[in-house]
């Protein structure tokens, strides 16, 4: 009689354990595609500024051109580039719009040591404006990846850990790709005048 | 195999965000520095109450005795979202951190506020307005100019920037002559009539002390805003 008891209350708390994670699994799926669309909204904030940049460092004479074209080829490949939450499982879709973004961090980083060679640019107000601008996007950036990073983390670790994984088995769901967080690989380029 | 590479990355990451060590949100103003005498902390507090009460927004002062070894920027979010400056849903919280050892100020703005005070416009505070400040060793004037300059912007107004320093060195001047010649004007009233002095000096006193007690306590706290890396840093 007692020991009928005890094993009803463990399966009971079993069950309750497994049925809690229910919403689980829907809900650290929803935090990664927030997470994402502040990712991809600082890229396409920076792509945002790419034209009035190159504006404003064009109209000073012989400027170096290969650095603006760099930025202005870089930038063209990765509006091409998208990616849609649907194929955050996607390593290979991820790993492409990494490789395009960080293109546009190389050439615009390139750009900026180069401006160095330009007192008069870098007094120009408007430039000025839109340097803070862009390293305030860099920083932005940085941070929308790393809270990104943090979510798939949750949900990797939800979806491949017990008692997830059997939601994650009958959801479907499939872990999520991440950035590499190597230290100081995603700082944005120190830009000091 | 997979599951240990998996548990050994996890732990590595975790490792790689070990948050820093944040000071307590004791105020308005948390000088954990020491930098400020207590009379600017007070002042500051007081306009920075003044402003919460008039628009919502919550803007917070603080110096830290150390970054620990985290870049400004990195130090500035998570304190930031630590704090929860800001309400909830709204974010229109901002932060101005002073870290006087590595000799870095940073204007850290919540997503609320972005639109308004601007990553240029917050460069344009740091570098107009606190470095100079800074650079010449005036250390609590470029914290409470560069205060009220974020609460400026904020308002829609424009910055004034360098030449507010020299006109309050200017002022401050005047101000003196002022204040000497009200004190000896007073002393030749209060030999004239003693009384009259008398009554005008207690009257003033009991006006300082009440308004003393109505500001004192009501704890300050943030109110679940969070930041996303927007506004400007500055070294000097």
């Amino acid at each position: 009689m007692n020991r009928t008891v005890w094993i009803i209350i463990t399966l009971a708390a079993i069950g309750l354990f497994i049925f809690s994670g229910v919403n689980t699994i829907p809900r650290l799926d929803e935090q990664v595609n927030a997470s994402w669309a502040e990712v991809q909204s600082q890229y396409q904030r920076r792509m945002d500024l790419i034209p009035n940049l190159v504006e404003t460092v064009k109209g000073y004479a012989n400027f170096e051109q290969k650095t603006l074209t760099d930025v202005i080829a870089a930038r063209a490949s990765a509006t091409k580039v998208t990616l849609n939450t649907d194929q955050l499982s996607n390593p290979d879709a991820v790993k492409k719009f990494e490789a395009a973004q960080g293109n546009v961090s190389s050439a615009l980083s390139r750009l900026m040591v180069v401006v160095e060679k330009y007192p008069d640019l870098k007094a120009n107000q408007n430039f000025l404006a839109l340097q803070s601008q862009l390293e305030g996007t860099e920083n932005r950036i940085t941070v929308a990846r790393r809270d990104y990073i943090g979510t798939v983390q949750q949900y990797n670790t939800t979806v491949r850990t017990f008692p997830g994984m059997i939601w994650a088995g009958i959801y479907g769901a499939k872990p999520k790709a991440t950035f590499v967080a190597t230290e100081g690989a995603d700082k944005p380029p120190t830009v000091k005048f | 195999m997979r599951a240990l590479v998996f548990v050994v990355a996890l732990l590595l990451s975790a490792v790689a965000f070990a948050a820093p060590q944040f000071p307590a949100l004791t105020g308005r103003v948390v000088d954990g520095a020491h930098i400020l005498a207590p009379i600017t902390i007070q002042s500051l507090d007081q306009i920075l109450a003044d402003y919460e009460r008039g628009t919502a927004n919550q803007v917070v002062v603080v110096t830290v005795p150390s970054l620990q070894g985290n870049s400004i920027e990195d130090y500035g979010y998570q304190l930031g979202r630590t704090w929860q400056i800001g309400q909830k849903g709204k974010n229109n919280g901002a932060l101005l951190i002073v870290a006087p050892k590595e000799r870095k100020v940073r204007i850290e703005v919540g997503y609320g506020l972005e639109p308004v005070l601007t990553d240029a416009a917050s460069s344009e505070i740091v570098n107009g307005v606190i470095l100079p400040a800074f650079r010449s060793g005036h250390m609590e004037q470029g914290i409470v100019d560069g205060t009220r300059a974020m609460i400026d912007v904020l308002g829609g107004k424009s910055i004034s920037t360098a030449h507010t320093i020299r006109q309050v060195e200017q002022l401050s001047d005047a101000q003196l002559a002022l204040i000497l010649l009200f004190i000896f004007g007073f002393i030749w009233f209060a030999i004239r009539h003693p009384m009259l002095a008398m009554l005008m000096l207690s009257n003033s006193s009991m006006r300082f002390g009440s308004s003393g007690s109505g500001d004192s306590g009501g704890g300050f706290s943030g109110g679940g805003g969070s930041f996303g890396g927007g506004g400007a840093s500055g070294s000097w």
